[in-house]
């Protein structure tokens, strides 16, 4: 009970920093479940990254299965309440006040201000993200070719982790 | 185009946001768009910017706050409900399998190949995503600046987050702001 209790607060509070969505937070939740409560390992914390992105819905469920290895099902529960919770009741009552705000300069101000620091969030979750996954020069390899091919194509991300699940598969990763 | 614009019933607003969570593999806002605006006209291009920029400048999931504020906009509380219900119940099953099957047969070493490559190639999307975020960035000093900042912070640093967005955040939308007055007046 107490590890529920645990991790709603934690996810409770990580929901209110978590500008730019849940992507931004890894490096926050890394460092919750893999460093200091030692509750899984770092390849582990990739490895549910992987599988929430190769599953369909959004992002944020990287949460629910991190909670799920901590406490089963309950924890699941726990942190996906836990970090959509705080967030949705602000934007339930900000969103009611962001139309009358509509000309205000500085609804453009804080757009142009915080877009920044989500790109700055982003790419430190993408770093910690690699580092996690990539234990041989041929992840690595296979990191830096997704990159390329999802920033440069239009090619579906869905081909390319279906490609990567392949690579790996055939023990070349 | 106001006109043109359909309002949802319930239970259409909670099939709708069914069927986005449900076929959104890799993040659901593209298709989020297309459903919204394109095939089911529930909202303008102009709203969805606007209900995206919002969902993108308050903290949580962005695609979760665009269901809150979407839903809410129709039908009040109980379309806030059913619109983050609808986007969350299949994948939340799916995904929870998906981890027990992987739980069970975590010590196959085909298993663990394949959860590599999906790892690596995951990690690779991520950076892309960073990538074109990058590239979309107003082009100023101050804005790379803060990007740079922020990524070293709490990517190199581990500095807590609160603590980095309590001093970066009030700071970068003040400069913000002085870089709107400046484009006002030329």
């Amino acid at each position: 009970m107490m590890l529920l209790l645990s991790l709603l607060a934690s996810f409770s509070v990580f929901s209110l920093m978590a500008v730019g969505g849940a992507i931004t937070l890894i490096p926050e939740m890394h460092h919750y479940v893999v460093e200091s409560h030692h509750w899984m390992s770092g390849q582990e914390f990739a490895a549910l990254f992987a599988i929430a992105q190769a599953a369909p819905g959004p992002n944020v469920l990287v949460v629910s299965l991190i909670g799920w290895k901590v406490a089963g099902l309950a924890g699941a529960f726990a942190a996906t309440v836990g970090m959509c919770g705080p967030s949705s009741l602000l934007c339930y009552y900000v969103a009611r006040l962001w139309q009358r705000w509509h000309a205000s300069p500085w609804r453009r101000a804080i757009e142009r201000g915080l877009a920044p620091l989500t790109i700055g969030l982003v790419t430190g979750s993408a770093m910690l993200m690699s580092e996690a996954a990539n234990q041989h020069w041929s992840g690595w390899l296979l990191c830096a070719g997704s990159t390329v091919l999802a920033w440069r194509t239009r090619v579906n991300p869905l081909w390319l982790l279906a490609g990567g699940a392949l690579l790996g598969f055939a023990g070349w990763i | 185009m106001t006109s043109s614009l359909i309002i949802p019933s319930r239970r259409q607003l909670f099939l709708g946001f069914f069927s986005i969570g449900l076929s959104g593999f890799g993040g659901v806002l593209p298709l989020a768009h297309r459903m919204l605006v394109q095939q089911r006209r529930w909202l303008s291009e102009e709203e969805f910017t606007e209900l995206l920029g919002l969902g993108q400048i308050l903290p949580g999931p962005n695609i979760v706050n665009m269901s809150i504020a979407i839903g809410s906009r129709f039908h009040g509380v109980a379309g806030a409900w059913l619109a983050v219900a609808g986007l969350m119940l299949a994948p939340l099953v799916i995904v929870l399998s998906m981890a027990m099957l992987y739980d069970h047969y975590q010590s196959l070493p085909d298993v663990q190949g394949t959860l590599r490559g999906l790892a690596s190639t995951a990690a690779g999307l991520l950076l892309a995503m960073a990538l074109r975020m990058g590239e979309k960035i107003e082009r100023h000093a101050v804005a790379a600046v803060f990007a740079l900042l922020t990524l070293l912070a709490v990517g190199v640093l581990r500095w807590p987050l609160l603590l980095v967005l309590l001093v970066l955040a009030p700071v970068s939308v003040w400069l913000a702001r002085q870089r709107g007055r400046a484009g006002e007046k030329a």
